[in-house]
């Protein structure tokens, strides 16, 4: 199988699904002539066309809702946010024109649309540049949100996004686009949203992680090997909707969980995680459920503050001994 | 306000002579009506009355509406239209079927004057499962697929670009279909009208961004919310064709419509139009309306865009006094079958409350 970049592998999704269906168009800044500010709408002009790879103004609003409409009359947009930052001036439209149109229309305008782009931290861009936002979007019933942490997974989840009859908030790790990883070439590979990856097996603790924490998770469970700890680490790939049966067949083996993300803790994903563990899964706790979160403070510039910010395999080889009472 | 004039218009009068009242309401009317005679000759008796019928159905639907507010039938916020029905009928009898419309919240009459029956309309308002959004949806988010009418949005300006994007779709595939996006002026101070204005011309999509001037965000008047006034000249900034439109006029606002729509349909061409019109009910039903004068209301009234157009109808002798009798008795009728349908039809159903959040409902 080859082997590229997630850059690459979510370049390859856009451009067979963009070639499988011509309602697919592609808008946001930056994403034709200039090849995309990450490079991963890179040749896409070229190939398809500048009537199906559009140049935006910086008007996310106004972008996003365009979207939506096209969307409500058959179209398929992709909206790229050039960072899931700038999604912020278009929440209007995500959240109250795509999330709720199916539903208030009495089932009669659904929106096939992906909004997508990079997020996350990224590298000493400050405050406004480095955000985790998966819990505000996931918060909202009518959309879905994906986060992939492989490659492979970026392709197979990106098709599948496009093919979906819903909006799905897709979002790219900044720190990861150049990650390689083997990804199937074949023009059918998808992979099911809501379906979460068991990204290594174990018996002893488990470890949630999604997204950017996912390599780090697993960096963390193979120290924790070492020290003779057996982690498995789950990869929900969709946040929502949640696979919480894959998280729970594994906590009543491993009767520990640490959850690990790069967001801030304070309503978060990860508080979910917990919550829907104690709800489903309370006697087969032996420890209460640890979260490992980025700091909860706005995200800062120095280096070495940001790596304080942004959790490591430390804190989770940390957290997952104090899960298990080794310390 | 105590017993002055508000503000607001005044600076209407100074920016719009052509329309100012200050030589009293009878020579206000003269002049609408002669405006309307000239517009009369250019269209078919059978259009004429219906465009009547309907202002006359939408303007006792509301009041219908209103009594069953009141009498706590329907919930929520309910918008009322009076005073500005020549807008909504105006421009929608100037599109096709397959042509599309967006509007904001205050949109029973656009709703109607796109084909959906009152009766669904009316059970809509009554939160029923027959409604045009199967209940779910209320005054706000009124939606038919079937007649391309697409909703109903209450976030103030959220349409636009939503409206935007439809005209961008009839682009892509290569239609004719031309959109009619209504919004109040207050939208105007969106930065949604602003991005999708110069969206729309830079992309050249087929939209027709209709701003109904009723001179009143909720209890703001415009001159107190908006630094430059002139909303048509607005469209200047994105090198928009624009037209000011006298609201009370239906066939002034078709027509201009008709103008946007040449423009949209054979050049892919999007066009402004602000209409000036006016409220005669409050924001909501919940509007004490204590931001204006009784006598600007009246004011307003004896240009009643009803009053004018049966005026002329009469003058001209397209209608007769017992055909004027026989509509008003048929829009009674249907306003009435209308509350018995929504009083008569059932809620939604329990398990409604969980279907229509997914196309593609995912099951873990």
């Amino acid at each position: 199988m080859p082997v590229v970049t997630m850059r690459e592998a979510l370049n390859q999704a856009l451009r067979e699904e963009m070639l499988r269906d011509p309602n697919v168009f592609l808008m946001g800044e930056e994403v034709a002539a200039y090849q995309g500010a990450y490079k991963v709408t890179k040749g896409l002009l070229e190939e398809l066309g500048d009537k199906r790879v559009i140049d935006t103004p910086i008007t996310e609003l106004g972008f996003a809702g365009l979207g939506v409409g096209a969307a409500m009359v058959g179209l398929r947009p992709i909206v790229e946010f050039m960072t899931f930052n700038f999604s912020i001036l278009a929440t209007d439209q995500i959240i109250n024109s795509a999330a709720k149109m199916l539903y208030m229309s009495g089932g009669q305008f659904n929106i096939p649309i992906v909004f997508r782009g990079p997020g996350g931290s990224a590298f000493q861009v400050g405050s406004q540049h480095s955000q985790a936002l998966e819990s505000w979007y996931a918060y909202f019933p009518g959309l879905k949100v994906v986060m992939p942490s492989t490659p492979a997974d970026a392709k197979g989840l990106l098709k599948s996004s496009i093919r979906d009859n819903d909006p799905v908030i897709f979002i790219e790790q900044e720190r990861m686009y150049g990650n390689k990883g083997e990804v199937p070439d074949d023009a059918d590979f998808t992979i099911p949203l809501g379906v979460a990856d068991i990204k290594r097996e174990g018996t002893d603790a488990t470890i949630v992680a999604r997204s950017l924490m996912v390599p780090v998770a697993l960096k963390a469970a193979e120290a924790l090997e070492k020290q003779g700890v057996s982690c498995e680490v789950i990869d929900p790939r969709t946040i929502r909707p949640l696979d919480i049966k894959t998280i729970i067949e594994s906590v009543k083996k491993t009767n520990r969980v640490v959850v690990a993300e790069e967001s801030h803790p304070f309503c978060g994903v990860g508080a979910e995680i917990s919550q829907e563990i104690t709800e489903r899964a309370f006697d087969y706790l032996d420890a209460p459920v640890k979260r490992v979160s980025g700091a909860d403070v706005p995200m800062p510039y120095a280096k070495n503050l940001e790596d304080m910010a942004i959790p490591n395999v430390d804190q989770i080889v940390a957290a997952v001994r104090e899960v298990a009472y080794l310390d | 306000m105590g017993a002055e004039e508000t503000s607001a218009t005044s600076v209407m009068e100074e920016e719009s002579p052509e329309l100012a009242d200050s030589g009293g309401p009878a020579q206000q009317g003269g002049t609408l009506k002669e405006a309307q005679k000239s517009h009369l000759g250019d269209i078919d008796r059978e259009t004429l009355i219906d465009i009547y019928q309907q202002m006359l159905l939408v303007r006792r639907f509301e009041e219908k509406s209103a009594e069953a507010y009141s009498a706590g039938k329907i919930g929520g916020f309910c918008h009322l239209y009076i005073g500005q029905e020549a807008v909504a009928i105006g421009a929608i009898s100037a599109i096709r079927k397959e042509d599309y419309v967006l509007t904001s919240y205050r949109e029973h009459a656009h709703a109607i004057a796109k084909g959906i029956s009152p009766d669904a309309v009316m059970a809509e308002l009554y939160g029923k499962a027959t409604g045009c959004s199967k209940g779910k949806g209320g005054s706000m988010h009124m939606f038919d697929k079937e007649l391309n009418f697409l909703g109903g949005h209450a976030i103030v300006g959220g349409q636009i670009p939503l409206a935007t994007g439809v005209a961008f779709a009839s682009k892509y595939k290569g239609t004719d279909q031309v959109t009619l996006c209504f919004f109040g002026e207050a939208a105007v101070n969106q930065g949604a009208f602003h991005e999708s204005l110069n969206m729309a011309q830079l992309w050249k999509l087929p939209c027709i961004y209709i701003c109904e001037n009723n001179q009143y965000g909720m209890g703001t008047s415009l001159e107190r919310a908006m630094s430059s006034q002139d909303i048509s000249q607005k469209a200047c900034a994105y090198d928009i064709a624009a037209e000011f439109v006298d609201g009370m006029d239906v066939l002034a606002v078709r027509e201009a419509t008709l103008r946007a729509v040449e423009r949209a349909r054979k050049s892919y061409l999007p066009t402004l139009l602000e209409v000036r019109t006016y409220r005669f009910m409050g924001h909501s039903m919940s509007d004490p309306g204590n931001y204006r004068t009784r006598a600007e209301i009246e004011r307003h009234q004896e240009r009643d865009p009803i009053k004018l157009l049966s005026a002329s109808l009469k003058e001209e002798g397209i209608l007769s006094d017992s055909e004027f009798q026989k509509i008003e008795a048929e829009v009674k009728g249907q306003v009435e079958h209308a509350v018995e349908f929504a009083e008569q039809s059932p809620l939604p159903d329990a398990k409604e409350l969980y279907t229509d959040v997914y196309a593609d409902p995912i099951e873990i």
